[in-house]
């Protein structure tokens, strides 16, 4: 199978070794039917071990699979009458992030997303999903049309961050991020947010002030990469593994730190393997959000939207005075 | 007298002794890291920390940034006492806090509280370069935003002075979100017609300049500040191109159209009176029949 991932050797070894035997009791005459058997018991018991105990980097590894199903895989699965909207209308177009409006059973919606592209080709088009300013400043502009419009927005964060380039900084990468977090606060619309691979630091975040966070089993959400995180720790990229079990960012890490609503079910081994299915679980969660967001006006959901983020943080007080003397 | 001439001069120079170091008390002398030259220490304060020689300006303890601005004794402090937990149980942090709130003499990354300059009541928030590079975690977050809160509540404006290295690592992903709290809080002031003022000084990066610095109704920067959202080697690692040498300094982003304006130390107190002034004006007192 294409794209198997590290922790999965002993599984690919051992599905390698039935089918030899299977292979082998087709010409020779003897029955290994029993044998064969046993290790497909031991099979499937090793699988449900492996993907019932995965670390948080094998997660990592998971979110990274080249054939992750990507913003519009998803948008092909779960709405229809998709029309791709393009432009910031003040510098150009980013394919890093598309976007547009839609139908989701029947209900109008714009919907946006980071989008990685499926080979390289496609990847350089759109810079391996890494937006420069303009593709903020175009979701910005879709988030502005849709609350004219009255129409829930669907956001699906998928990117290794905002792109670190020149360019990006002299456009205004900062401004550009900053804007999205002050205006998305402030929109009167129901706003779902799912992470559907990774979720990197403030470029991620610039589609992410929503109503409703989600995120599928297998996807992260972080300040830093962490290769970056073992860079800056530890001066060591090298020690990624060891980082991304520090800086807490899997899914069930974040539901507990009080970041996340609903943890989206993955497909066993990983939304690859069937995205159809996969699409069926995001449709479920995403379905019970908006039936609940769409009960609010837009006044209670600009207030539930701050409350929510308001909470979130860790701090406690000390009685020792050390302000301003 | 003729004798003096023709004398050899040392060919050596004389290095302090162990005991004539200790007589010289640690930090009476600063050097400028721009322009090399040595001053003394309480020199360079009196002058708001700008050197005397090349006007490069050095950093400012968050105390000194609000004496120089507000009105003497008007500055009353918020949540002097927040302090950060350890909510990832990240290896050494705690001691790490502890070493910097003895270091700084703070207690987090932000100051905040209100007070009045030139007379107009404002809710002022300073960060500190001193307390783990003014990263920004739980606290800081909360802090500024509380400050908003507060400064929603009293109707006036909120001035806020950036020194940044970004998000905390140690606090993962909370610190992340603390981007999106304060932007939130800062959207419901503004709705209500609140007045921001953002003034990046040196550094402000990552996280923070993604968030509340860059969301003033002005922006302001000092001059030379170090100001932007990846870092200069992770552009460089990406690019492989060659960097201007004034990248990411508050006089690039005036040129590139992202600040209002970058304003001297020693003019930034009548720049804020003149900006609070016009907001203060707000001619519903009928001035055309005046």
């Amino acid at each position: 199978m294409v794209g198997e991932l590290e922790f999965e050797k002993p599984l690919i070894e051992l599905r390698k070794k039935i089918s030899e035997l299977k292979e082998f009791t087709k010409t020779a005459d003897v029955d290994l039917s029993a044998e064969i058997e046993k290790l497909e018991a031991r099979l499937e018991k090793l699988e449900n071990e492996t993907y019932a105990n995965l670390t948080p980097w094998d997660r990592v590894q998971i979110a990274r699979h080249p054939n992750r199903p990507t913003t519009l895989d998803y948008i092909q699965r779960l709405f229809t009458n998709f029309l791709e909207c393009h432009g910031d209308r003040l510098f150009g177009e980013d394919e890093a992030i598309v976007g547009g409006i839609a139908k989701y059973d029947g209900l109008p919606v714009t919907v946006i997303g980071h989008q990685r592209g499926k080979d390289t080709k496609e990847n350089i088009r759109r810079n391996f999903g890494m937006p420069h300013p303009e593709g903020y400043r175009k979701a910005l502009r879709l988030m502005k049309q849709a609350e004219k419009f009255g129409r829930p927005i669907i956001c699906f964060i998928d990117t290794k961050g905002a792109y670190p380039g020149k360019a990006a900084e002299e456009r205004g990468q900062s401004e550009a991020i900053a804007r999205n977090l002050f205006e998305m606060a402030g929109l009167k619309v129901p706003i779902v947010c799912i992470v559907i691979g990774e979720g990197g630091s403030g470029g991620a975040l610039a589609l992410g002030v929503g109503n409703h966070i989600h995120m599928l089993e297998n996807s992260t959400y972080s300040v830093i990469s962490p290769e970056g995180a073992a860079a800056i720790l530890w001066k060591d990229a090298s020690l990624a593994r060891r980082a991304a079990e520090t800086m807490k960012i899997t899914a069930p890490d974040l539901k507990a730190l009080g970041v996340i609503d609903e943890i989206i079910p993955e497909v066993r081994g990983g939304a690859h393997r069937d995205v159809d299915e996969q699409a069926k679980a995001i449709d479920q969660v995403l379905k019970q959000s908006l039936k609940e967001l769409l009960t609010l006006d837009g006044h209670a959901l600009v207030e539930q939207r701050y409350e929510k983020f308001k909470q979130i943080g860790k701090f406690t007080f000390s009685r020792d005075y050390l302000g301003v003397k | 007298m003729l004798k003096e001439l023709f004398t050899k001069k040392k060919k050596y120079a004389s290095i302090p002794s162990e005991q004539m170091k200790q007589d010289v008390p640690e930090g009476i002398m600063t050097k400028c890291p721009k322009c090399k030259k040595i001053m003394y220490t309480k020199e360079l304060v009196k002058n708001l920390r700008v050197c005397i020689s090349c006007h490069y300006h050095h950093p400012m303890p968050s105390h000194e940034r609000i004496t120089s601005l507000l009105d003497e004794g008007s500055f009353r402090e918020y949540d002097a006492e927040m302090i950060s937990e350890n909510p990832l149980q990240f290896p050494d942090y705690l001691e790490k806090l502890e070493a910097d709130r003895r270091k700084s003499n703070l207690n987090e990354a932000v100051v905040t509280g209100e007070g009045t300059l030139n007379g107009y009541s404002l809710v002022i928030a300073v960060m500190d370069s001193a307390f783990r590079m003014g990263s920004m975690g739980s606290v800081v977050g909360e802090k500024i935003t509380r400050a908003v809160e507060k400064a929603r509540e009293l109707g006036v404006p909120f001035l806020i002075f950036t020194a940044s290295g970004g998000a905390r690592m140690q606090e993962g992903v909370l610190s992340l979100m603390q981007m999106a709290k304060t932007s939130a809080a800062l959207k419901q002031f503004s709705e209500e017609g609140g007045l921001i003022i953002s003034v990046m000084t040196h550094p402000t990066t990552g996280g923070v300049s993604a968030s509340f610095a860059s969301l003033g109704d002005y922006n302001f920067a000092e001059p030379g500040a170090l100001i932007g959202f990846a870092g200069r080697r992770v552009i460089e690692q990406t690019v492989r191109e060659e960097l201007p040498e004034d990248f990411q300094t508050a006089e690039f982003l005036l040129k590139h159209g992202q600040l209002d304006a970058v304003i001297h130390r020693h003019e930034l107190k009548e720049t804020l009176t003149n900006v609070l002034d016009i907001h203060q004006a707000r001619g519903d007192g009928g001035w055309w029949e005046n």
